[in-house]
């Protein structure tokens, strides 16, 4: 399983998804209208670590996480 | 060096550990900048929620680029609630020479502002209001959203 977190102010509980790549992720969280916004402006982290691209295999007990746009200090 | 705090930031308290530190270092310039919660729109103050294991590998590339250049750097910001007047963030860079830090300190806060992890809300009337409109979407933002 892969869970998927939603940090900040996306007001959603954390999913644990049978899913093998960031794409079949892509597709299932796009058929949730309330996220719409937040994946036009969310980036995404696996493993804690920030990607730029769909193209990424992922394997049983990663971590995906969404970040929305930032604003510290 | 990389603190986090619930609440606002003790300022005195943090520039007086952080001069100490390093007041046999050797460095010439150290160049502090505090961010204060000013009063505006109406708020009663800020709050934050940070993501520490991004902010935390976000912070070493930065301390590594200050090392670089015979730099260090420090960061301390707040958790949670932090009232108007009082201090949510100070970041520092110490260096040999006052060039470096000048210019240091700038790319630094800026970088910070577009990238690191945290998400700050206005408080208004009890209520945690996301600041959206001041925010910035992380480079790379929106892979999810592109329908195939």
């Amino acid at each position: 399983m892969v869970r998927v977190e939603f940090l900040g102010p996306i007001q959603k509980d954390a999913l644990e998804l049978n899913i093998t790549n960031l794409n079949e992720l892509a597709e299932i969280l796009q058929k949730d209208k309330e996220l719409s916004e937040w994946l036009q402006n969310s980036a995404v982290a696996v493993n804690d670590t920030i990607v730029s691209s769909l193209d990424i295999t992922l394997h049983d007990g990663d971590k995906v996480s969404l970040l929305p746009p930032v604003c510290g200090g | 060096m990389l603190s986090l705090y619930d609440g606002a930031l003790d300022v005195p308290k943090i520039l007086k550990e952080w001069y100490e530190s390093e007041s046999h270092s050797n460095y010439g310039a150290y160049i502090p900048f505090v961010g204060t919660v000013r009063s505006e729109d109406g708020i009663d103050g800020l709050s934050f929620d940070i993501y520490e294991p991004i902010l935390e590998s976000w912070y070493d590339v930065w301390q590594k680029k200050a090392q670089q250049r015979g730099a260090i750097i420090k960061m301390a910001h707040s958790r949670g609630d932090v009232m108007l007047h009082e201090s949510s963030y100070i970041a520092a860079v110490f260096s040999p020479k006052r060039r470096v830090a000048l210019e240091f300190i700038d790319e630094f806060v800026e970088d910070f502002k577009a990238s690191a992890p945290i998400w700050k809300y206005d408080l208004i009337d009890n209520k945690r209001v996301y600041a959206q409109d001041r925010s910035t979407a992380i480079k790379g933002s929106g892979i999810l959203g592109v329908k195939k």
